[in-house]
């Protein structure tokens, strides 16, 4: 893990970096590109619109589990408070008695505009964090894994609580609000001009992650880095365990809303009961698959996930003929079979996942002495 | 007052002993491998699903019990042997991580076979017949899972202290390496117990099903982290306390999805609050509280954090 220190320690231009960051534009860029060029109904924007979503939450999972230690699996609890508060927010007021219909136009009638919404997604959920966290972080590993487990399960319910309609709309869904398409930029007849509607959620994503790295890289990160390592030692260096592990609980919980605020507009609608433990498994095996404790990880394993769920294996589920013979084992819900078999395959044979806790520009770096062969046992 | 609560709690105790079927393989294996066996409920999810192909397939039902239950524990030696041995001497967190990964596999391959339809149960005819207690019908699956699970749970506590492979169970669950020195076979005893949770797994989802009738991919999800809730409430490790926090938990949960016609009916509400919504909850915030207030459960033993 001496890693990151490492990389505090160079000077500021460091060619590894100015690559990674090159490459990082050349992303965005050609995602812009890409956009203005293709047809906006293909699967691609589908995927990547996703994935970035994905990846902000993979992340914020990532700075929890893998860099400070705790194993958390509210991530979904987390998103649905981010994702709620989003969707209440942002209905514009017109629309909020179509949406509200049985419980007469809801409570909130005022809209915020979306980049503020999201932030208050954030704060939502991180105010939850903040008081879940203070009984639930004194638990350890597997308990601490199935407490916040359960408080997700607790929030899912109580947003479909029929009393609390005027709010959350009971267990009818929250639909109507600004989504990723709202960014296009039209001209006066309703014709798009420029299409941002894949772009912007790569900004609002890319943002949350640079300030996770950075918060990763400052003294706080290198801190819950510590407490993951040893928390005995990290305390007797002076670090406030207590305040150090709600502090990243509360964070990784801003991301996770403001990713969950990010679902809701990729998807349209928000309804409590889509939120279940499962994407909370999916997101962590995002995380596993990348390499715990390596944001470069999660964020590519979230778009080969995402790729591989939506699109490149969709054929697996539909009968495929090569000449006249037709592959056997296809039909509906294969994709999903060959899928956790791979899975099943990374868990097991290869647990650092793609990029072990390497980052984007470790791979342009000559190999560091001090890292040979230490790399699996990080943990 | 009695005639009002009494068809709450008799389903109460009657998915209480499901979930205490359930529990008692979570917690034996948390026991010996310090693992929640995500995989677990869906293990109970495939033995409904097994029952369901297998008795369409028109064998009679004294063959196709037991044949279920076999595969099951089958089943559950399969996970064990697959997933969980090639981690033994990896971080704890990468055995979850794999358990969790089983679960997801369960899942999807029943949904691929099923095609993510709503299964019926083929009924049992002893245990689904109604019968008449102090005036409120029920099946008979309601008196006979309390009886079977007990038996069960006997049985099981005099296999553990009175046999050898017992004694190497308790053994393993004290000390992994000391008992592994003393000539243990530890990969075996590992077996055993994913064998005897999977099969007592089969024997709940027989009663559990009959009671709900149909099985889907997710169905094993709820009810296991349910009786996980149960095992840990108990005391992990401990199996009367599983048997005992399952019960709990059951009685609970069937109260609090009643009880707003049971406030209502003794005239103590005027309207429905439609406090059913919180019944699973309720579970997970007991959860939070045991965890919080004894995390070691009822009848749990003290362990110290070695540095």
């Amino acid at each position: 893990m001496t890693k990151n220190i490492n990389n505090m320690q160079r000077k500021k231009l460091d060619p590894a970096v100015l690559i990674s960051a090159l490459i990082i534009a050349a992303v965005y860029v050609a995602v812009f590109v890409l956009e203005q060029i293709m047809p906006p109904t293909s699967m691609l924007f589908t995927v990547l619109k996703k994935a970035a979503v994905y990846a902000l939450v993979a992340v914020s999972m990532n700075l929890l589990n893998g860099f400070t230690g705790l194993f958390s699996l509210g991530q979904a609890g987390f998103m649905l408070i981010g994702a709620y508060a989003y969707g209440i927010f942002t209905i514009p007021v017109a629309q909020r008695a179509a949406v509200y219909q049985y419980y007469n136009g809801g409570l909130v009638q005022f809209s915020l505009p979306v980049i503020p919404a999201l932030v208050l997604a954030g704060l939502a959920a991180a105010a939850f964090a903040f008081l879940i966290g203070l009984p639930v972080l004194r638990l350890k590993s597997d308990y601490l894994a199935i407490a916040t487990l359960g408080f997700a399960e607790i929030v899912r319910s109580i947003f479909q609580w029929d009393k609390l309609g005027m709010l959350t709309n009971g267990s009818n869904m929250l639909r109507l609000f600004p989504t990723f398409n709202d960014f296009n930029i039209k001209n006066a007849e309703g014709e798009v001009v420029v299409y941002l509607s894949t772009l912007m959620p790569f900004v609002i994503a890319g943002v949350c992650i640079a300030l996770i790295v950075m918060l990763l890289h400052s003294s706080y990160g290198r801190s819950f880095m510590a407490i993951r390592d040893d928390e005995i030692s990290a305390e007797a260096m002076g670090i406030n365990l207590a305040k150090h592990k709600q502090l990243a609980f509360c964070i990784s919980s801003f991301f996770a809303g403001v990713g969950g605020a990010m679902l809701a507009m990729y998807s349209n609608s928000v309804q409590a009961k889509s939120f279940t433990s499962a994407m909370t498994y999916e997101i962590l095996l995002i995380v596993v698959i990348g390499g715990i404790g390596s944001v470069t990880g999660s964020c590519i394993s979230s778009f080969l996930f995402v790729a591989c769920s939506e699109w490149w294996l969709r054929f697996l589920d539909q009968k495929q003929m090569i000449g006249n013979f037709e592959v056997p084992l296809l039909r509906n819900g294969f994709r999903l079979v060959v899928f956790s078999v791979i899975i099943m395959v990374v868990v097991l044979f290869f647990r650092q996942g793609i990029m072990g806790t390497k980052e984007l520009p470790d791979l342009f770096r000559k190999k560091l002495p001090k890292k040979t062969g230490k790399e699996g046992e990080a943990k | 007052m009695f005639k009002t609560i009494l068809p709450y709690l008799l389903s109460g105790i009657s998915v209480g002993g499901q979930y205490a079927l359930i529990a008692i393989g979570y917690t034996m294996v948390y026991g010996i491998l310090r693992l929640i066996n995500f995989a677990h409920g869906d293990v109970f999810m495939v033995a409904g699903i097994l029952m369901v192909y297998i008795s369409a397939s028109g064998l009679p039902l004294y063959v196709s019990i037991p044949l279920v239950l076999i595969i099951t524990a089958g089943i559950g030696f399969l996970i064990e042997r697959v997933a969980y041995k090639p981690l033994r001497s990896a971080p704890r967190m990468s055995v979850m991580i794999s358990a969790i990964g089983v679960s997801y596999t369960l899942q999807n391959l029943v949904l691929y076979i099923t095609g993510g339809l709503n299964q019926f149960y083929p009924t049992i005819p002893f245990i689904s017949k109604s019968i008449t207690i102090f005036g409120a019908t029920t099946k008979m699956v309601t008196v006979v899972t309390p009886v079977l699970t007990l038996i069960l749970m006997i049985g099981l506590v005099l296999l553990i202290n009175y046999t050898k492979i017992g004694m190497a169970m308790r053994a393993v669950s004290k000390d992994f390496e000391t008992s592994s020195l003393m000539g243990i076979k530890i990969n075996n005893v590992i077996s055993a117990t994913f064998v005897i949770g999977s099969f007592l797994a089969g024997v709940g989802s027989l009663l559990y099903f009959t009671n709900y009738t149909t099985v889907i991919q997710t169905s094993g999800a709820m009810p296991g982290l349910k009786a996980f809730v149960a095992a840990v409430f108990g005391g992990i490790g401990s199996i009367p306390g599983a048997v005992v926090g399952a019960f709990i938990i059951g009685i609970c949960e069937s109260v609090i999805k009643g009880l707003d016609i049971i406030l209502f009916k003794l005239g103590l509400s005027k309207q429905m609050m439609g406090l059913a919504t919180f019944s699973d909850a309720f579970t997970f915030a007991l959860l939070i509280v045991i965890l919080i207030v004894k995390p070691t459960g009822l009848f749990g033993e003290k362990t110290t954090d070695k540095v």
